[in-house]
């Protein structure tokens, strides 16, 4: 089947090699396809799909197909060593991707995007030594590859670790300043081994030093940001991954690679600026004004919190006629969404009007909430967007707000000097009364106090989201 | 100035693929939903494990007489990469399977 077909340029190009580069603008279509219907609800499913099967297509036609420069195949031996390495990813990727518990999905979107990150680094590294000295493009899609690989790579493995509750935020004034010389250090080392003379046999050192440099780099840069902002992160550094994958398809002039990666890093791209934009700050603000306990901790005298009975409050809930329940981490950390949606329907039996504000970066990452709420059959259109819900509160009787902290700060609004200050806020404190449940009285993700829990109209109920959920509707039930 | 207008015209395929992608990209995903936001984010995500072409043709072609340290790093970059595929298609997917559910 490998039949010569012609030459093009002096070069001989077969049947095999043709069918190879079909496959790769499939293989690249279907992403975009994919990608698109991703964007869709109704579709969403199908388009990952789509995707997935685009990527099967082009690995399979590469083991088939692929000829390095000399023109030989993928033999045999390889092929067996390739399908045991794919094997062993796949079996551990998929029953890690079923077995994990639905809170833990942001953990896992940044442990996988952290292995793409190294993936494209270890090729970028292996690769270097087959490159030519004062070839400036082959190099420099070699380095750039492998210094934003490495940076995805170590930077998602500190992301993971931060949302899995393993990294504390470590944050000193010097870090700024110490980050910005190791970025300065990895650049420079960059350039220099991309117009260095010296052919790469002589570079090694070089390359492990850039290596080394790149990972400390990304480790350096996700520390010091702080839990509000890992969304954002998440999504800059799944960018990354796609424009490494991009440099590795430079390297062996591979379209899919390029396309695909391009794609995923021109989305992600826009991604973070939407949850930069959800959140008001700019990105630069996000990576170098890291959030801290500072400033607004407040001087003022703040008040009490006001525990509320459990009985009040199903009592305050039942002879409600507008009520919106405000998610956050809390919710999720608690595993509470199959509970609130009891609570949910009680009520809605009653005749209240039940609602759900979404605040664009509630929980660890942009739609969680949607996904949790999703998970307990919460039907689509009670999930009301911060902006649409906004107007309403002034007309709600009870905000109920569950293990969400600065998403419902007023002093986002009200106090300039809060490190939240400006960000977009669910106007909770404008409803009549609120409930808010809580499993303490420290303070939210930001570390900055929250002066709606100490509100004149609002009321705590201390506990595991959950396990105040429950007794709520068993109260409700005896009512 | 001459360098950058032959380094212009030398990859000048690659750079038209990056100029129009970067367009795709954006208006691919410009108007989504935020309650589609993680599961994109993931779908993406995998997407961006595309980079197990390479780690096949790296392995594919890797020469098998000798044990080398570079062998076993190229495996390493297959099973990260295959993990990045796998795990985050299947992640991707069960997130979506729950919207499915409650749509009647």
């Amino acid at each position: 089947m490998d039949k010569i077909l012609g030459t093009i340029n002096g070069m001989e190009f077969t049947v095999g090699d043709t069918l190879l580069e079909l496959s790769y603008l499939i293989a690249a279509l279907l992403f975009v396809v994919g990608l698109k219907l991703l964007s869709h609800p109704e579709t969403a499913r199908r388009g990952n799909m789509w995707a997935a099967s685009g990527m099967g297509l082009a690995m399979i036609t590469t083991l088939l197909l692929h000829k390095d420069a000399n023109g030989a195949g993928i033999s045999l031996t390889n092929v067996w060593i390739i399908l045991c390495a794919i094997g062993v990813g796949a079996a551990i990727g998929w029953i890690v991707a079923r077995k994990v518990k639905m809170t833990a999905m942001p953990q896992l979107v940044s442990l996988y995007n952290a292995t793409g990150g190294g993936a494209s680094m270890l090729v970028a590294l292996l690769e270097y030594p087959a490159a030519v000295a004062g070839n400036i493009g082959s190099l420099l899609v070699t380095v750039l590859g492998l210094i934003i690989g490495a940076i995805a790579f170590s930077g998602s493995l500190i992301a993971f670790g931060k949302l899995d509750g393993r990294v504390g935020d470590i944050m000193k004034p010097f870090m700024t300043y110490l980050n910005l010389v190791l970025l300065i250090a990895t650049l420079a080392m960059g350039v220099y081994i991309v117009i260095s003379p010296n052919p790469p046999s002589e570079m090694l050192w070089a390359i492990y030093a850039l290596t080394a440099l790149s990972l400390v780099y990304g480790v350096m840069f996700v520390m010091p940001i702080g839990g509000a902002d890992m969304p954002v992160v998440i999504s800059l550094l799944n960018s990354f991954t796609g424009i490494a994958a991009a440099m590795a398809g430079f390297i062996y002039n591979n379209q899919a690679m390029i396309l695909g990666g391009i794609l995923v890093g021109a989305a992600g791209m826009i991604l973070t600026l939407l949850m930069c934009k959800a959140m008001n700050r700019s990105l630069l603000n996000v990576i170098i004004g890291a959030f801290g306990g500072g400033g607004a901790t407040g001087d003022k005298d703040q008040g009490v919190m006001k525990e509320i009975t459990l009985s009040d409050a199903s009592v305050l809930l039942s002879y409600s006629q507008q009520v919106v329940i405000v998610p956050g981490y809390g919710l999720a950390a608690a595993q509470a969404q199959h509970v609130c949606r009891e609570l949910d329907e009680l009520l809605s039996s009653k005749g209240v009007n039940v609602r759900y504000a979404i605040h664009p970066v509630a929980g660890r990452m942009p739609g969680h909430m949607n996904v949790l709420l999703a998970e307990a059959d919460v039907p689509y259109g009670q999930l009301v967007e911060m902006e649409s819900i906004n107007p309403d509160m002034p007309g709600t009787d009870v905000t109920v707000v569950i293990g969400a902290n600065d998403v419902v700060n007023p002093a986002a609004l009200t106090d300039p000097s809060s490190p939240i200050a400006g960000m977009p806020i669910i106007k909770a404190h404008e409803s009549k009364n609120i409930i808010v449940m809580k499993r303490g009285r420290g303070k939210g993700y930001a570390g900055i106090e929250n002066e709606l829990f100490f509100d004149d109209k609002t009321r705590l109920l201390f506990g595991n989201a959950k396990d105040s959920l429950q007794s709520l509707v068993n109260e409700i039930k005896s009512l | 100035m001459e360098q950058i207008l032959q380094f212009f015209f030398t990859y000048k395929e690659a750079i038209f693929i990056i100029a129009l992608s970067i367009f795709l990209g954006i208006e691919v995903i410009s108007n989504v939903p935020s309650v589609l936001h993680t599961p994109l984010m993931s779908g993406a995500n995998a997407i961006s494990g595309v980079i197990i072409i390479g780690g096949i043709i790296l392995v594919g072609h890797a020469d098998l007489s000798t044990f080398s340290l570079n062998l076993v790093l190229g495996i390493l970059a297959l099973i990260f990469g295959t993990l990045n595929v796998v795990g985050g298609f299947a992640v991707t997917d069960r997130m979506l399977e729950m919207f499915k559910k409650k749509k009647k």
